[in-house]
């Protein structure tokens, strides 16, 4: 038996009566980034919010590491090695740098009373090693709400990489980034793949997502309509069948 | 951002610590709305001493201020905690008479070990018991059910004083028994005939809040819930549990106000508590915390506590008529939460 990261069967999703995601099976490799396509409202937020544990399915299986999991809620994927770039970016913008960092695990003593200070160095240290942030208002103390939408973005990316993950999941970082903060994320994501861990990654520019997958599974209208490993298909040819399925609803 | 190597390894022991050298500016610009309502405290307390130097430079004055403040502000220091976490709560007035209703009881219940003071002892402890299952009730209505809490704890009001109502038929009665315990000294003493105990208690339940706002991971989830409840529950912080501790919180010490001020009359009475329900809400507002959620401290609530407490007796002390002090509390309160929303809006 292959050894996967982690696995979607047969996995539903029904909001009330509508069906965001219906029957997905879906599998993460050991060292792997796959690439979700797909057009608006398809339901690849659904299916990521599903592997993060924020949505339970309706029905079907998760598996991490080979093993089922059940009533998989945030913080329990979180301790199995989520960290989570969402697109709505998850920050508390009246709160400062240090407290989104560590927002929902916080670094406290067994009783529960925070280590501000460990908190605050450490957000010092990613400032200055990983964010690369120049702007003078960017400080641990500093309230997020008013950094601009990329380093808002760059704030909820770091965070993401802060933990000790081995699935990082990216949905739509490369949105309100610079072209050369586009291409360090990409660079980084590369990175993860070198690192032996895995990711998957959201993009609605299908070049972003083919520099970086190993594999593209397009989502259509909550449905997997198909998957391709990048090395077999050209870019162009992606580009094709993502219109041709926006049309018909089939890749062919 | 930097190669994952090293951006998802957890992090090596830092060495160098992050610290920034003091900057009264920066100072300033962070704590703006807490220097604000000490700014509106001190304004006021010099026009005081300047229209009515005889009162205001005199010690009795502050006794005065001390013994009466607490009452409400010990549930103004928790309903800060309900209001930042972007809930609210209008049920801790009846939560102080039900509470009481819960001592009692427990006195009652508990006559035949032939010792008032372990018999009050145990039903101050079940007052207090009291009011943390009410505060429960309310966080699990609001949080399971889903109904915001403003409507939830308007309901809960009316329900808990009619429980009052109908547990006591209606009935004030004396508590002269607890004066020959050690808690009626302990609660509500005058310490050198200056000091009354109740503002001690009020110092401890504000260190014991602000330590759990600012230095322990419940207090920094309620600001995460009451900032942005969506991302909050992204990121996989309980924000149910957050919000019926909170709730809880609130009951406990509202029980506890509720006995701390019928010990100080020595008395019950079945509507006791329901004078509070504005002075403590303008208190919280007033501090500077915003019913936006995600805002407010421990030190503004305290001070607006006491801005309030002493309007009405510098009123009267200066020579205006009484008739006027409404109309300067409605001043003070619309100028005060404007200046902390300009304030915010200015704010690092
Ligand atoms: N909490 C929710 N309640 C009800 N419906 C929802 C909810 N979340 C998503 N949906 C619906 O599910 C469908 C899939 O949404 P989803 O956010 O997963 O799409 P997406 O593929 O991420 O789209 P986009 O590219 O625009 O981000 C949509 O029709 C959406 O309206
Ligand atoms: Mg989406």
């Amino acid at each position: 038996m292959e050894d996967y990261r982690l696995e979607l069967r047969n996995v539903s999703k029904y909001f009330g009566e509508v069906q965001a995601l219906e029957d997905i099976n879906f599998k993460l490799g050991r060292n792997e980034i796959v690439g979700l396509l797909g057009d608006n409202g398809a339901g690849k937020s659904t299916l990521i919010k599903i592997i993060t544990g924020y949505h339970q399915p309706t029905s079907g299986e998760i598996y991490f590491n080979g093993k089922k999991v059940d009533n998989l809620t945030v913080p329990k994927a979180r301790e199995l090695g989520v960290e989570t770039v969402y697109q709505e970016r998850a920050l508390a913008e009246l709160q400062t740098l240090w407290r989104n960092i560590f927002l929902g695990r916080e670094l406290c003593s067994s009783l529960g009373f925070l280590d501000i200070q460990r908190m605050k160095d450490e957000t010092h240290r990613l400032m200055n090693e990983s964010m690369g942030f120049t702007s003078h208002a960017v400080s641990p103390d500093s309230r997020v709400g008013k950094y601009s939408g990329g380093e808002k973005q760059g704030v909820a990316i770091v965070r993401a990489l802060f933990f000790e993950a081995d699935i990082i999941v990216l949905d739509e970082p490369t949105m309100g980034l610079s072209l050369k903060e586009t291409a360090k994320l990409s660079n980084f994501v590369k990175g993860i793949k070198q690192a032996g861990k895995s990711a998957i990654f959201i993009d609605h520019n299908i070049f972003h997502v083919y520099n970086v997958a190993d594999r593209v599974v397009v989502i259509d209208r909550g449905r997997v309509a198909g998957e391709f490993m990048t090395q077999d298909i050209g870019v162009n040819e992606l580009m094709e069948k993502m219109v041709r399925v926006a049309e018909t609803g089939s890749l062919e | 951002m930097n190669t994952p190597t090293n951006g998802t390894s957890p992090a090596p022991a830092v060495t160098q610590h992050y610290k920034v050298p003091f900057n009264i500016r920066r100072f300033a610009r962070q704590n703006s709305s807490q220097l604000g309502i000490l700014g509106v405290f001190l304004g006021l307390w010099l026009v005081f001493i300047i229209a009515a130097p005889n009162t205001f430079l005199s010690p009795q004055i502050y006794s005065a201020f001390m013994t009466s403040t607490p009452f409400f502000a010990i549930m103004a220091i928790p309903l800060t905690v309900i209001v930042i976490a972007k809930e609210m709560d209008l049920s801790f007035p009846s939560i102080t008479a039900m509470g009481m209703v819960g001592f009692w009881f427990a006195y009652n219940a508990t006559a035949f070990i032939g010792n008032t003071t372990v018999s009050v002892g145990l039903a101050i402890l079940a007052a207090l018991i009291v009011g943390t299952i009410i505060g429960w009730i309310n966080g699990i209505i609001v949080v399971k059910v889903g109904i915001p809490s403003l409507v939830v704890t308007i309901g809960t009001q009316f329900f808990w004083r009619g429980a009052v109502l109908v547990l006591t038929n209606g009935k004030n009665f004396p508590l002269e028994y607890i004066k020959s315990t050690i808690w009626y000294p302990l609660l509500v003493g005058k310490i050198g005939g200056f000091l009354p105990a109740q503002m001690i208690w009020l110092v401890i339940v504000s260190i014991l809040v602000w330590v759990l706002l600012n230095r322990h991971r419940f207090g920094a989830h309620v600001y995460l819930v009451g900032d942005n409840i969506n991302s909050a529950e992204l990121m996989g912080v309980d924000t149910g549990r957050t919000r019926i501790q909170a709730f809880m919180l609130v009951g406990l010490f509202s029980a506890f106000a509720g006995v701390i001020a019928s010990f100080f009359v020595a008395y019950f009475w079945p509507n006791m508590g329901s004078g509070y329900l504005l002075n403590t809400l303008a208190a919280v507002f007033l501090g500077g915390t915003s019913v936006f959620g995600g805002v407010g401290t421990v030190l503004g609530t305290f001070l607006g506590a006491f801005i309030i407490g002493s309007i009405d007796a510098a009123t009267v002390a200066i020579g205006m008529t009484g008739y006027l002090t409404q109309l300067i509390y409605g001043f003070i309160i619309v100028l005060s939460v404007a200046m902390h929303s300009y304030l915010r809006k200015r704010a690092d």
